[in-house]
C-alpha cells in the first residue's frame, strides 16, 4: 500500500480544519468564504508561479469561483466528483485540504496525487474526487460511468461533471450526453463557460453557442445561470441535483462565468480586449455575494477582515507544509504504475 | 462441465463471460451489439437473455464514451468488461485507454486505479480491408499502466478473463479475428491461467520462432514443416504483450541460439521490433545468426484475397527465414 497519511497535516502542523469542511448547507456567507479561500490560494500559486516554485501548467480560476463554490454546496459526501485541468476550485470546495494541493504543485510527496499530478490532476478518492482530466471534454465519459455504476450498485448518488464551453466542440461531449440521457444516468453536467476555449471566442468555435440549448436537444433539461452569483449557481444546482438524485436522469447546467487572468500562465492575452476583462471585473462574483451580504447585515468590515485572516493563516500553514515537504525518491519513480499488490 | 469439452476460441471466450457475469455481480458486459445482436463475432450470443440488459448492454456507436465509462465505471467500484468490435474502431477510444485509463494510477500517485478489462478483435485472413484487419496490439503494448493479452488457444481464451478481471489496473484483450472458429478442448470448469508468462507451444533445440495471437497457428505450422527437414523449432508463444515475458524470451533464445520473430503487425516500431532488440541487448554473444523477423507488409491491408495472404506472414514465409539462418541445415 502506499503508506500515505489519511488526511492529517503531515508532522500534524496545525492547517485549520474548519475552513476545509465541506460548505454543505446553503449559508451565503459559507459561500461567500469558500470563493475568498480559493480566489486566495489561487492568487499565492500564482506568486509560487513568478517564483519558480511552482512549474509546468497552472491554469488559475478567478472569476469562476461561484460555480465551484455554488454547485459544490448542493453536494452530499455520497455524491462524485469529475473535474477538468482547472480544478484547484473543484478540489477546495469538495474539501480537500489546502495543503494537500499545494504540496501536490510543488511536487512533493506529502502532495494529493505524491508529486505525480501536478496542478491538473488532483484525486482524491475518500471524497470521490476523480480528477483532474487535462484532455478537454474527457472527464465526461468518466462521469457516465461513475454514475452508471452508482445506479447498478444502487446507491442514491449524483455525479456532478464540470467542463468548460471548449468541451462542447469536442465529440466526447456529445457522446456522453447521448449515452448519459439514453441511459437515464444520474450525472448532473456542469458547464463553465467562460466564453474562451484557451483564446477561441465561443462564437468563432460553437456554431450553437448556447449550450443549454444543445443539451436540451439530448433530452435533458438545460438552463443557463448567472455564474458570477453565488447563491444562483446554488439555487439552479440544488434543484437540478435533486431531480437528478430522485432518477430523473441527468440534468446540464450552463454557467456563465468569466476568467479574470489568462488560460495558463503562458498566456499573453492577445486575444481579448482589456476593456471586455474589466467589464467582467465588476461583476466579480465576491464582489456580488460580499455587497449582498453587507445589505442583508451578515457581512461587514471587521467579518471579512476576520475571514481574511483565517484564509490568509490555512493559505500560509499550507505553504508552510508543502515547503516543508518531502519530494519523492527517484527511486520511487516507476511506482504506481500498476497497483503495489498486482499481479 | 466435468470433463474436458469441444469447443471454439468463440465459445472459449463466451464461456469465460458468462462464468465471469455469474461469479461476481460487480462485472458486467458493454459494447456495440453485444446484447441483441450476439456479438459482432457471435462471442456474446445468448448472454442477454441469461443476464438481462443490465449487465449485458448494448451501446451506441460511441467507442470514446464507452470505453471511457467503463473506466468510470470501474473507479466507482464495477468490474465492467468492454467489448470493442475490432482494434481499428479501438483508436476512436484510444485516448481514453491511454491518457485517463491507463495514466491514473501514476497520475493520483497510486490512490486510484482502472479495474477494467478491453476486450477487442484484431488481424487480417477475413478479406475486411484496411479498416478492419489491423493489428495494432503493439500500440497498447507501447503504454505504461496496461496490461495486454492475446490468447492463442481455446484455453487462454477461456482463463485469461477472469485473472484480468481480478487485476486492480486495465488490461487489454486482442482476440485474433482468425481464431474464433478454431477448434479444441474447452477445460472444465473455470480454471483460470497465468497472465505473466509466455508459454513453449512447441519445444526445439534449433532456432525459436517468437508469435502471438494469430501467428502462432503459423509459426506451429512452420514448425511442422522444418521438423521434417531435421529443423527443430521451438515456438514461443508470448501470450502476454505488455509486461513481456522476457525472461522466456531469452532463456529460448539462449537455448537455440537462433530466432525468429513472427508478427502480423507492421515491421516498424513494432512488437517484433522490441523482441529482436532486447535479445540483441541481452544475448548478442549467444546468438548463432542475427534475429530475423517475419511481419505484416507495410501497407493498409489490402482486400484481394491474393494481396491479403501476401501482406500476412505465411508459414512458407517463416520456413524460409529459418532457412536463411540455420544455413540450409
Amino acid at each position: 500500500m502506499t503508506g500515505r497519511p489519511a488526511d492529517g497535516p503531515p508532522g500534524g502542523a496545525g492547517a485549520p480544519a474548519a475552513p476545509s469542511a465541506p460548505a454543505g448547507a446553503r449559508d451565503g456567507l459559507a459561500l461567500w468564504r469558500r470563493m475568498l479561500l480559493v480566489r486566495r490560494f489561487e492568487e499565492t500559486c500564482a506568486e509560487l508561479y513568478a517564483a519558480g516554485r511552482i512549474r509546468g501548467f497552472l491554469h488559475l480560476y478567478v472569476g469562476e469561483e461561484a460555480v465551484a463554490a455554488g454547485a459544490m454546496a448542493a453536494l452530499g459526501p455520497e455524491d462524485a466528483v469529475v473535474a477538468t485541468y482547472r480544478e484547484h476550485a473543484h478540489a477546495l470546495c469538495r474539501g480537500m485540504p489546502a495543503w494537500s494541493l499545494m504540496a501536490e504543485m510543488l511536487g512533493m510527496a506529502e502532495g494529493c496525487s505524491r508529486g505525480r499530478g501536478g496542478s491538473m490532476h488532483l484525486f482524491d478518492p475518500s471524497r470521490r474526487f476523480y480528477g483532474g482530466n487535462a484532455i478537454v471534454a474527457a472527464g465526461l465519459p468518466t462521469a457516465v460511468g461513475v454514475a452508471l455504476a452508482d445506479r447498478m450498485r444502487g446507491r442514491r448518488a449524483v455525479t456532478a461533471c464540470f467542463f468548460g464551453d471548449g468541451a462542447v466542440a469536442e465529440g466526447a461531449w456529445h457522446e456522453s450526453l447521448n449515452l448519459a440521457a439514453l441511459w437515464r444516468l444520474p450525472v448532473l453536467f456542469l458547464c463553465e463557460n467562460n466564453r474562451y476555449a484557451m483564446g477561441t471566442e465561443i462564437t468563432r468555435a460553437l456554431a450553437e453557442p448556447r449550450v443549454a440549448r444543445l443539451a436540451a436537444r439530448y433530452g435533458m433539461p438545460a438552463e443557463a445561470v448567472d455564474g458570477m452569483d453565488v447563491e444562483a449557481v446554488a439555487d439552479a444546482a440544488g434543484a437540478a441535483a435533486a431531480r437528478v438524485r430522485d432518477g430523473a436522469g441527468p440534468a446540464l447546467l450552463e454557467l456563465e462565468t468569466y476568467r479574470f487572468r489568462a488560460h495558463s500562465m503562458y498566456d499573453a492575452e492577445r486575444y481579448r480586449s482589456k476593456a471586455e476583462v474589466a467589464r467582467w471585473r465588476r461583476r466579480d462574483p465576491l464582489t456580488v455575494q460580499g455587497d449582498r451580504l453587507r445589505a442583508a447585515g451578515a457581512l461587514d468590515d471587521d467579518a471579512a477582515a476576520e475571514a481574511e485572516r483565517r484564509v490568509a493563516e490555512e493559505i500560509a500553514a499550507a505553504v508552510a507544509i508543502a515547503s516543508a515537504g518531502t519530494p519523492e525518491p527517484v527511486e520511487d519513480l516507476l511506482r504506481f504504475v500498476h497497483a503495489e499488490e498486482a499481479l | 462441465m466435468s470433463a474436458a469439452a469441444p469447443a471454439t476460441y468463440r465459445e472459449a471466450v463466451r464461456e469465460a463471460i458468462r462464468e465471469a457475469l455469474r461469479r461476481d455481480d460487480r462485472v458486467f458486459l458493454m459494447g456495440e451489439d453485444v446484447g441483441r445482436y450476439g456479438g459482432s463475432y457471435a462471442v456474446s450470443a445468448g448472454l442477454l437473455e441469461e443476464f438481462g440488459e443490465e449487465r449485458v448492454r448494448d451501446t451506441p456507436l460511441s467507442e470514446l464514451t464507452f470505453v471511457g465509462a467503463g473506466i468510470g465505471a470501474a473507479l466507482a467500484g464495477m468490474r465492467p468488461i468492454v467489448e470493442v468490435m475490432t482494434i481499428n474502431f479501438s483508436l476512436l477510444a484510444l485516448d481514453q485507454v491511454v491518457n485517463t485509463a491507463a495514466a491514473m494510477r501514476h497520475m493520483s500517485g497510486g490512490r486510484l486505479g482502472v479495474p477494467l478489462v478491453i476486450r477487442m478483435a484484431t488481424g487480417g485472413g477475413r478479406q475486411v480491408a484496411a479498416q478492419h484487419s489491423h493489428s495494432l496490439e503493439a500500440w497498447y503494448a507501447h503504454v505504461p499502466g496496461l496490461r495486454v493479452l492475446a490468447p492463442a488457444t481455446i484455453e487462454d481464451a477461456r482463463g485469461m478473463l477472469w485473472p484480468a478481471l481480478a487485476d486492480p489496473d486495465p488490461v487489454v484483450i486482442v482476440e485474433h479475428a482468425g481464431l474464433y472458429n478454431l477448434r479444441g478442448e474447452l477445460p472444465p470448469g473455470p480454471a483460470p491461467v497465468d497472465i505473466a508468462s509466455a508459454a513453449v507451444r512447441r519445444p526445439g533445440r534449433d532456432v525459436t520462432l517468437v508469435a502471438h495471437g494469430g501467428t502462432v497457428a503459423v509459426a506451429a505450422e512452420a514448425a511442422g514443416r522444418l521438423a521434417a527437414e531435421g529443423v527443430e523449432a521451438e515456438v514461443l508463444d508470448l501470450r502476454v504483450l505488455r509486461p513481456l515475458d522476457r525472461p522466456a524470451i531469452l532463456a529460448s533464445a539462449r537455448r537455440t541460439r537462433r530466432v525468429v520473430v513472427v508478427d502480423e503487425g507492421w515491421r516498424t516500431c513494432g512488437l517484433s521490433a522490441e523482441v529482436a532488440a532486447h535479445v540483441a541487448e541481452e544475448a548478442f554473444y549467444e546468438l548463432e545468426a542475427p534475429v530475423a523477423r517475419v511481419c505484416g507488409a507495410e501497407v493498409p491491408m489490402p482486400y484481394a484475397g491474393h494481396l491479403e495472404r501476401a501482406a500476412m506472414p505465411q508459414a512458407d514465409d517463416v520456413v524460409a527465414a529459418v532457412r536463411g539462418l540455420v544455413g540450409g541445415a
